[in-house]
């Protein structure tokens, strides 16, 4: 059996410090996903929201909201949280309605509204006991420390520089540029990147992800129902949401420590591989095959790191890559080519629909001023807090 | 007056001055290590075990990494005024296999650290009121 649906459209609200609803800016994602498809809103039979969480309790809970504000029509309806893997979870549950045959048309849709500055626990009062709380209060763990960490090892064990990530942020912003979509249409120099403030060493301001105010949507298909509605569709052969295997050992957000690697088999596969290899087996496919990927830069240099995860190149070599200029359009496999966090700043529950939305255009040949030529397949690649993977591949 | 020194979370670590632990559980059935404890249910998955006994974790353990805050973390971390930057390192427990992060003590700073160098676990202030000290783990070189 094809694991196969069809994106017949895709849609996205552009990412920026809007002010408004996320409700909004979903909403326009998705009528323009329903344009693109040529499918009208009341003959979506599922929603799938990605849900955005404020002060402990979603406020608005996704895919019901987004339905009640395109007009009651009676569709079913699911919405997904998994932090920075909601988007990949909502078209998973999609694609899974789709593929059991209960459904022909799924509309996906993630937005997000976002505070300033870090990203701090939500809802008041002494959370003793909710490591998210705690990790602020005992350690003064941000976010960003968790990305430093993840940094300074790459340059103690593969000798990577503060000018390997800066190249990062610089590529990155060469790419969004072009993207309509994109938070910063501003392209930036070394020199500017390593001229903006330490926040945790080795990482400067410019390095590390702000957060977003956007709206990304994609309307799935059976492959049935794409072959008599629509003549050139993408599709999507796998998605990966994986968790990690007992012990996991390297220190992610929000915890504290890592499982103990003391006495036990240590998994075959590390989480962080494991998510892509999970994609990859589904599609029967290889990084080899990639022409292009879109992964979770939540500092210039976790993309780094992302290189390798995905099978790019081997581990310790992802600094050669970007010297080379290999994940640049124009490059051996172009990474990023929306302008990835660096340029959008993330809008969590709509992220990870973001990236697919990019591999859609892309291998639409849409993508004007940043087209990778004659692209047929590309992988997002991301996970979210406390163990949620989260990888897409889509394919022309 | 002296203030009162107690601990900032209770249960996490021993207070002895001296020589500091901190306290996890070990499954009685597969012998597995957890910090934060784990009381409830063990999770390898290949164990089912249900009974935990509290065990003092390694005083020493080498740098997985480290990085900083250059920046006043957001509540609920209690900053000082003015905010002094510190380290944070990510230290590899000798025995356990086990990575847990900390605050670095005051005079060592990113500059001082290196992956591999072996550092020892303290108790440190986190933050005072009128009365109290409230006391956290940190790490810190290994004398
Ligand atoms: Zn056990």
């Amino acid at each position: 059996m094809s694991n196969e649906v069809a994106i017949l459209g895709v849609g996205m609200h552009p990412w920026g410090k809007w002010g408004r609803s996320f409700v909004e800016y979903g909403v326009k994602a998705a009528k323009d996903a329903l344009l693109d498809a040529s499918i009208e809103w009341k003959d979506v039979q599922f929603v799938a929201g990605g849900d955005t969480i404020r002060n402990g309790y979603p406020g608005y809970v996704a895919g019901a909201t987004f339905a009640q504000a395109l007009g009651w029509q009676g569709a079913q309806v699911a919405s997904s949280y998994g932090a920075c893997a909601s988007g990949s979870q909502a078209i998973a549950t999609a694609r899974a309605q789709i593929l059991a045959g209960l459904c022909d048309v799924a509309l996906v849709v993630g937005a997000d509204t976002t505070p300033k500055g870090f990203f701090a626990p939500t809802g008041g009062g002494d959370r003793s006991k909710d490591p998210d709380w705690l990790r602020f209060r005992l350690v003064g763990a941000t976010n960003p420390v968790y990305f430093g960490l993840w940094a300074r090892r790459r340059m103690e064990l593969f000798g990577a520089t503060e000018e390997d990530f800066a190249k990062v942020k610089v590529k990155n912003s060469h790419h969004g540029a072009q993207n309509p979509n994109a938070r910063y249409p501003k392209t930036f120099s070394m020199e500017e990147v390593l001229a903006s403030p330490m926040v945790s060493d080795p990482l400067r301001l410019l390095q590390i992800c702000a957060t977003s105010d956007g709206g990304a949507a994609l309307v799935l298909t059976s492959m049935e129902y794409a072959r008599k509605h629509a003549t050139d569709f993408v599709t999507i052969p796998a998605v990966s949401n994986v968790t990690p295997k007992y012990p996991n050992t390297l220190i992610e957000m929000p915890n504290f420590s890592t499982d103990s690697g003391a006495g036990v088999q240590m998994p075959d596969v590390p989480f962080r591989p494991s998510i892509a290899k999970h994609a990859y087996e589904q599609a029967g496919v290889g990084p080899e095959d990639m022409d292009l990927a879109e992964v979770y830069d939540l500092s210039s240099a976790l993309e780094l790191d992302w290189y390798e995860i995905i099978g790019l190149c081997k581990e310790g070599e992802a600094e050669k890559l970007i010297r080379d200029g290999d994940t640049s359009i124009g490059g051996r496999i172009p990474v990023n080519t929306s302008g990835g966090l660096g340029a959008f700043g993330e809008a969590i529950p709509a992220q990870a629909i973001a990236q697919v939305c990019e591999l859609a255009w892309q291998l639409r040949g849409q993508a004007q001023g940043r087209q990778v030529e004659a692209a047929q397949l590309g992988i997002t690649a991301n996970y979210g807090l406390f163990g949620h993977g989260s990888s897409v591949i889509v394919k022309r | 007056m002296t203030k009162t020194r107690v601990p900032a979370i209770e249960g996490w670590f021993t207070m002895d001055p001296d020589a500091p632990h901190l306290l996890g559980t070990r499954c009685t059935r597969c012998s597995n290590v957890f910090f934060p404890k784990e009381e409830s249910y063990c999770r390898n998955p290949e164990c089912g075990g249900t009974e935990f006994e509290e065990t003092k974790l390694s005083r020493r353990g080498r740098v997985w990494s480290f990085t900083n805050n250059c920046y006043a973390p957001p509540e609920p971390f209690m900053a000082k005024e003015p905010f002094e930057p510190y380290a944070i390192a990510a230290v590899e427990l000798e025995a356990e296999k086990m990575i847990v992060i900390g605050q670095v003590t005051a005079g060592t700073e990113v500059g001082d650290l290196e992956a591999g160098m072996e550092m020892e676990l303290v108790l440190d202030i986190l933050y005072e009121d009128d009365e109290n000290e409230y006391i956290v783990w940190k790490w810190q070189p290994a004398a």
